[in-house]
């Protein structure tokens, strides 16, 4: 008999994602018809070679090579980043042409662009994007500010939700307001004053505010529809998708969109204890959040994008004390929940090497961006998969066989013994066409294991 | 002077330093002094944060301390009281890009160590660099910038600094995440730094000091 999803090891979780991955389903829930035999063959020898590199126990056919780009997908298809995120169709189609013309092992789905009509829809104030505030040919921008302020930490850790409705939410979406006058759910006891907490509802503000709700709930819908309908379509022709959601290290929810970077800097000098109790309350909510993502979409893997840990952003102390426990204990909850965390050391890390090579082995894998391989490799290595670490101005700037030279070293280095995806290293816009294809095409010929 | 204050303020006791400075002003010890005592922790701090001691919480922490002693002492310091800088340098983040978090770094270390800066901001077009040197004068210019769409952002402004013939009375620094040796030879800039503090090193080899 099969044992129960909450009987299984973490182990035997993770081989029953992968075997889900390699025996995929339609929206239906029927099995996928692949467009050709092989198709199914490419797609299922990619899911195998992604597997063995993150597993640490079998050396794969070859070193995989993905592709995770920010908007140059659609900067190369000739169209503007606001055409992308304005034209859903246009998006999509533009993230084919890439798909077909590079064919990486697996990509990240052509969700990157987002919604802008939804944005729009909400007044969002956090970035900055084209046509508000940025070119329509540029990418989108984060915005920083203190959206949290420093004495809110009590009222953020009493009720993070009802925090986050009433005060932060409102903050960073100019068409939600209307939620400061709504009062916290728990009010709602017993037909003795229930009717009191809903009136709320019936005020102007609120009802604008649940108008635009609805409105920007359609238009998620609408856009997560051709989005998901590409994904489909694009494991038919072969090429599996790897993202699964995604979910953040405490420490950089707070230091990223709630207090910013200045204002979590000033906290752990004028506050750490309130700080570190905020940051370990959110431990089991970023590790929820992964789950719950790699549920609803039946991927495994979970990006965790590292911001604030980077070399020189703390002190050793600092990245010690604020940053790594709880960092550790989101990676250790989502591997015992059958998901594999996939961080990504975003700048350079080589400070930090030691001290993060201490997590489960063979169940995550790690964007490296510009700290250097042979290092990585020697330490995070012995226990997890790495991916990259081409960097983004080597795809800008050099010549293709610049490109190659690079990623043969990389696979000599941090392909030794499997472990190891060729990517690039950090999310890019701009870059040359045949550069990104020279790191596709010598990973598939230099990088077969005899 | 005791030298309480540049140990205060380098050690990074905020409300023990805003305690002293209080004390002292009632005690009616010169302003000037505290400044000077002010200016001298600086420096410790930039010397720290050179040799690994201090990270970027701590450089930015220590412009708050400073911030909160310059507002006690404003109003007790007569105008014009200004000392000499050592050179002026335009900085800016170049244009398309929105981002200052390494670029406020660069000012605040330059500021510290002696430097007159100009900032123009983020976003800025390639024009107002070329204002901004010929209106000032100065001989070193930073471009910042976090994304790809920097590199070209940063050549044409190197390319019009030239077109303007103010090539050769400037030197040209670049930085960012992903700037590297690469980029900086696309560009035409003279050097790129990968922290604030080769920035530091960088213009105070341009300009001396």
């Amino acid at each position: 008999m099969e044992k129960k999803w909450e009987e299984m090891s973490a182990d035997e979780k993770q081989e029953a994602q992968f075997q889900k991955l390699l025996t995929p389903k339609d929206p239906e829930g029927n099995d996928l018809k692949f467009q050709s035999p092989e198709a199914e063959a490419t797609y299922k020898a990619s899911i195998t070679r992604i597997k063995d590199a993150v597993q640490l126990k079998k050396t794969p056919d070859r070193v995989p090579v993905a592709l995770l780009p920010s908007m140059f997908p659609f900067i190369n298809a000739g169209m503007t980043i606001e055409e992308a995120m304005y034209d859903y169709d246009k998006c999509v189609a533009g993230f084919k042409k890439f798909i077909l013309e590079f064919k990486p092992d697996m990509h990240i789905g052509a969700a990157g662009p987002g919604p802008g009509k939804f944005y729009e829809i909400l007044d969002y104030k956090l970035y900055k994007w084209p046509g508000h505030g940025v070119a329509p040919e540029h990418s989108y921008q984060c915005f920083e500010g203190e959206y949290m302020k420093a004495e809110e930490y009590d009222l953020l850790m009493m009720d993070p939700s009802f925090y986050f409705r009433n005060f932060y939410l409102p903050r960073v979406f100019g068409a939600l307001e209307g939620f400061t006058m709504l009062p916290p759910l728990t009010g709602i006891l017993e037909m003795y004053g229930v009717a009191f907490n809903f009136i709320p509802f019936a005020l102007p503000p609120v009802q604008a505010t649940y108008k635009a709700l609805f409105e920007a709930g359609a238009e998620a819908l609408k856009w997560a529809m051709v989005m998901g309908g590409t994904d489909v379509e694009l494991k038919t022709l072969g090429f599996p998708i790897i993202l699964g959601g995604f979910t953040k290290a405490p420490f950089d929810v707070i230091g990223d969109t709630l207090r910013g970077t200045r204002g979590i800097m000033m906290d752990m000098y004028r506050q750490p204890d309130k700080l570190l109790k905020a940051i370990e309350a959110l431990v089991p909510i970023m590790i929820g959040m992964g789950i719950g993502a790699s549920q609803q979409t039946g991927n495994p893997q979970i990006f965790i994008p590292l911001h604030k840990g980077a070399d020189g952003f703390l002190s050793d102390e600092q990245f010690k004390k604020f940053y790594w426990p709880t960092l550790k204990q989101v990676i250790v909850g989502l591997v015992e929940g059958g998901c594999i965390p996939f961080p990504a050391l975003e700048g350079h890390w080589g400070s930090r090497l030691k001290v993060i090579q201490d997590i489960p082995k063979g169940k995550t894998m790690w964007m490296v961006d510009q700290t250097d391989m042979a290092k990585v490799k020697e330490t995070l290595g012995k226990n997890a998969c790495l991916l990259g670490n081409v960097p983004s101005s080597m795809l800008g700037l050099a010549t293709p066989d610049e490109v190659k030279a690079y990623c043969k070293k990389l696979i000599d280095t941090a392909g030794k013994g499997g472990g190891f995806i060729m990517s690039n290293g950090a999310f890019f816009d701009e870059a040359k066409p045949e550069n990104v294809k020279a790191m596709v095409d010598v990973t598939k010929e230099y990088g077969v294991y005899k | 002077m005791s030298g309480e204050l540049v140990k205060l303020l380098s050690d990074l006791k905020e409300p023990e330093a805003l305690a002293f400075v209080e004390k002292s002003l009632a005690e009616g010890v010169d302003p000037m002094d505290l400044l000077g005592d002010a200016k001298e922790a600086m420096n410790i701090v930039g010397q720290r944060f050179a040799s690994d001691e201090y990270f970027i919480p701590d450089l930015v922490f220590s412009g708050e301390i400073l911030k909160g002693i310059v507002q006690m002492l404003e109003p007790h310091l007569k105008k014009g009281e200004e000392e000499e800088r050592l050179g002026k340098v335009v900085i800016g983040t170049v244009a398309g890009d929105i981002h200052d978090i390494g670029k406020d770094l660069v000012i605040f270390m330059l500021d510290v160590n002696g430097f007159e800066v100009f900032d123009l901001g983020i976003d800025v077009p390639v024009q107002k660099f070329v204002d901004t040197i010929k209106e000032t004068g100065s001989t070193v210019v930073g471009l910042s910038g976090f994304l790809t769409l920097a590199f070209q952002s940063m050549k044409d402004t190197v390319e019009a600094i030239n077109a303007a013939g103010l090539r050769d009375n400037v030197k040209i620094m670049i930085g960012g995440g992903q700037i590297d040796e690469q980029v900086k030879s696309f560009t035409g800039a003279d050097a790129y730094g990968k922290d604030a503090m080769e920035a530091v090193t960088l213009t105070k080899g341009w300009i001396g000091g």
